[in-house]
């Protein structure tokens, strides 16, 4: 989800403060008057800087806007992520990166709208749009005067973005628990505390909430999920999973589209900084919420404070990161999978079919971590016959990444139980499925039928 | 080391003597005799396991009398001694020119090869290319230097590889040096480094192979090791390129580190795993047209430079000269902080 707590939200706050000193674009303001340097685009205007990034100091506030939502609108565009009959899930944190993601959606709805409305044949409906965002005071030292205030205005906003009207999901993280029990809370809160690691913790709550987004998405009918990340937001991912040693997995997660979960989620703010998304809360005044989760001495954090600060030093930096890690070899998974339903109308599948990127070159994977999802690399996949009877918390803890092993999952076989024991369903269900070797089985049957030749993962 | 803990810990793999450190790689506390032993052992199965060697082989070891090519110096000759590696072992040096700096590590390596019974080949810059490297800063002040001398030694090691007909060149990189460089390469987007600089062995297509045994050896133990075992080494700084050790990516790895030591194998491993789209644009391996070693374009950089040195125009073959991959890396790194550490390799090559 959007940048929240990963360096750079200090712009706007839930609480109606003037944009005062802290505000980054304040000072750069008389920059721009004393130099009074024209717009490159429009060469009307005073060019306006702060906004870091490699655009700095070019585009007047009107123009820096409209190419900003010029990157959002190519990133959809060319990666088919939105289709006239979609249903899109905006995952909203509050932060600025989402609080962004959801107005260039509301934008573009608003367009699509426009447009339906002025056609003839009316062939391309308007997509629809939600909005969720997962609380995680269970889990998250947040204060409750801050959850309630933030509560407040995200209703607010979310009202304010109509029409067409958004409907508005406020879900508890526990939520991923709701179909088994009713102590999901108690159970959710004895699962993270038996995650010792404070980055392991940081990354355990990341997954839950991808599974609670995934929930939310498929319980009232959304086929895409909308995440704010941003460029300086996937060159920090980069890095720490880098660090953590997920080289092999790294590059599915920083593609376009990720599609390798139930509901197809994609990052339309890709090319986007994160001091030009708070340059834009700025300019268009969007409030933006920060909640208050305690100090962090994890990775991540140090990881995120590391590449702000080589970011400082040279404007490209995030982008290179990115840059670099995109010529990793992607995964089979990372594209929107193609519609074959007949009763989608012919137009809107052209235009998809259009827009979606060949698979020239991918990895396929059958074989993912059962906790974080990642793909598994040859040496992490463990060969099911010498492990018959083994307890089902054993074979959970073999079947994860060695990342998640090292950091998440709990080192010693009775604690693992436990650990086990308090997962939600939802991932235990997979562990099962994965365990039958169904899918293995599936393939062997339909072993003559495939043609792709790059699959030495099975 | 010993501290005067109330309570006596014991070693944590022979259980027999007092533990007197904690072990940087995995925060174990053993005894010293335990630590020489895991340390000398994981460097003499990564040696087996990649079969690094062959009995027969003549091995030069990069020396330059800083503390890791000391300590690969000595676990290398035991190692060969102990389990029958069948190798012939010479030290190899390059004198750069640097007064004050190199004239002193090298009279360290010249201990160690009577310390260690080695004998030792040194090249010098003045002999292979005419210019010391005193008088090329001479010429061309502070900046840029250490794309000079970089350049210059990897030829000059390879060109005293050949002269004592070695069949591998060893070096003492380190894990943390290879984890540094990793990340480095993500950071400045050199994608065809960051495909090879994680292998054990490189260059299998050059000359003379090389091969890092300390690839998984923790820069801390390697030091431990040392100050145990009282080597004989040279600790001071290249004296032009005094705040080498102050990169930020280097601080970085020492900071992740502290949070969780088995950061630096995980990002070798990162590293390791990285599968690149063909579709990437490499450089393509050549020969250099004037001196006949390997390079991607017509003339090798360390031909390059010469030139431009011998014809009075030393800024030749520095940054913008030539597009593609390599310039930007040197024009990235002469910033006012540098996010590199070891740009000169200033101790070790």
């Amino acid at each position: 989800m959007a940048c929240n707590g990963a360096g750079g939200c200090q712009s706007g706050c839930y609480k109606d403060e003037e944009p005062t000193s802290d505000q980054p674009t304040a000072s750069s303001e008389t920059d721009s008057r004393s130099s009074s340097n024209l717009c490159i685009k429009c060469k009307l205007n005073d060019a306006i800087s702060g906004y870091g990034g490699i655009d700095d100091g070019r585009f007047c506030a009107d123009c820096f806007k409209s190419n900003l939502f010029g990157k959002f609108r190519f990133a959809v565009t060319s990666n088919a992520m939105i289709s006239p009959t979609d249903k899109v899930l905006v995952a909203f944190s509050g932060g600025p990166s989402s609080r962004v993601a959801l107005q260039f959606v509301h934008d573009m709805q608003e367009r699509a709208h426009k447009n339906f409305e002025a056609s003839r044949d009316r062939s391309l409906p308007v997509f629809g749009v939600g909005v969720v965002f997962i609380d995680e005071t269970a889990v998250l030292p947040i204060p409750s005067h801050e959850m309630e205030e933030a509560v407040e205005v995200i209703n607010l906003i979310v009202s304010s973005l109509s029409p067409p009207r958004k409907e508005l999901h406020l879900v508890p993280i526990e939520t991923v628990y709701s179909s088994d029990s009713t102590d999901g809370k108690e159970r959710l809160i004895e699962l993270m505390n038996a995650v010792s690691d404070p980055t392991g913790r940081e990354d355990m709550l990341l997954c839950l909430r991808m599974l609670a987004l995934q929930k939310v998405a498929s319980e009232f009918g959304y086929n895409r999920i909308v995440l704010g990340s941003c460029i300086s937001r996937i060159a920090a991912h980069v890095v720490s999973a880098t660090v953590k040693g997920q080289g092999y997995s790294l590059p599915a997660d920083i593609q376009y589209v990720d599609a390798r979960w139930e509901i197809p989620v994609v990052l339309p703010l890709r090319d986007c900084f994160a001091q030009e998304i708070n340059m834009f809360c700025w300019l268009d005044s969007l409030k933006t919420i920060k909640l208050s989760t305690g100090p962090s001495s994890s990775i991540n954090s140090l990881v995120s404070s590391f590449v702000a600060l080589l970011q400082e030093e040279n404007p490209s930096r995030e982008s290179t990161i990115v840059r670099t890690a995109g010529k990793l070899i992607p995964f089979h998974f990372n594209r929107i999978p193609e519609i074959v339903d007949g009763n989608v109308p012919l137009a809107t599948r052209r235009r998809q079919k259009r827009y979606n990127l060949k698979s020239n070159e991918s990895v396929s994977s059958e074989s993912f971590c059962l906790l974080c999802n990642s793909p598994l690399d040859k040496s992490e996949i463990v060969d099911w016959s010498n492990h018959k009877n083994c307890k089902n918390s054993d074979t959970f803890y073999t079947s994860c990444c060695s990342s998640c092993q090292f950091q998440i999952l709990p080192p010693d076989s009775t604690s693992m139980e436990k650990f086990y024991m308090h997962l939600p369903h939802s991932v235990v269900s997979r562990a099962n499925q994965a365990n039958n070797g169904n899918l293995k089985a599936l393939r062997e049957q339909i072993q003559d039928c495939l043609l792709s030749d790059g699959e030495e993962e099975t | 080391m010993e501290g005067k803990r109330s309570k006596v810990r014991m070693c944590c793999l022979c259980n027999q003597s007092r533990a007197s450190l904690n072990r940087p790689k995995t925060l174990q506390q053993i005894c010293r005799d335990c630590f020489y032993l895991s340390f000398e052992n994981e460097i003499h199965q990564l040696i087996i396991d990649n079969h690094l060697f062959t009995p027969g082989d003549r091995v030069a070891i990069g020396a330059s009398g800083g503390k890791d090519s000391t300590v690969l110096a000595y676990v290398l000759s035991k190692l060969n001694r102990v389990h029958n590696y069948g190798l012939n072992l010479f030290l190899l040096s390059v004198d750069e020119g640097i007064t004050g700096y190199r004239d002193d590590s090298l009279e360290t390596v010249h201990r160690n090869q009577v310390q260690f019974g080695l004998p030792l080949k040194v090249v010098s810059y003045k002999d292979l290319y005419g210019w010391t490297m005193d008088e090329i800063v001479k010429l061309i002040g502070l900046k840029n230097n250490c794309t000079f001398c970089g350049v210059f030694r990897r030829q000059a090691l390879d060109r005293g590889a050949a002269f004592l007909k070695a069949d591998k060149l060893v070096t003492g990189h380190n894990a943390d040096d290879i984890a540094e460089t990793v990340l480095l390469n993500i950071l400045r987007g050199d994608i065809a480094r960051l495909s090879r600089c994680s292998s054990i062995i490189t260059g299998e297509d050059g000359p003379i192979p090389r091969c890092k045994p300390f690839k998984y050896t923790y820069e801390k133990e390697i030091v431990m090791y040392a100050y145990f075992k009282r080597l004989d080494y040279f600790s001071t700084e290249c004296i032009y390129s005094p705040n080498a050790y102050r990169g930020f990516a280097r601080e970085f790895i020492k900071d992740l580190e502290r949070i969780r030591p088995r950061a630096i194998l995980d990002i070798i491993k990162s590293g390791e795993n990285f599968r690149i789209s063909t579709n990437t644009k490499m450089p393509e391996q050549g020969t250099c047209e004037r001196c006949g070693y390997i390079s991607s374009q017509k003339w090798c950089k360390a031909c390059v430079l010469l030139d431009g040195l011998n014809r009075g125009l030393p800024k030749l073959g520095i940054g913008r000269s030539r597009p593609g991959i390599g310039c930007k890396e040197e024009n990235e790194s002469r910033g006012v902080k540098s996010i590199e550490s070891k740009q000169c390799g200033s101790l070790d090559f």
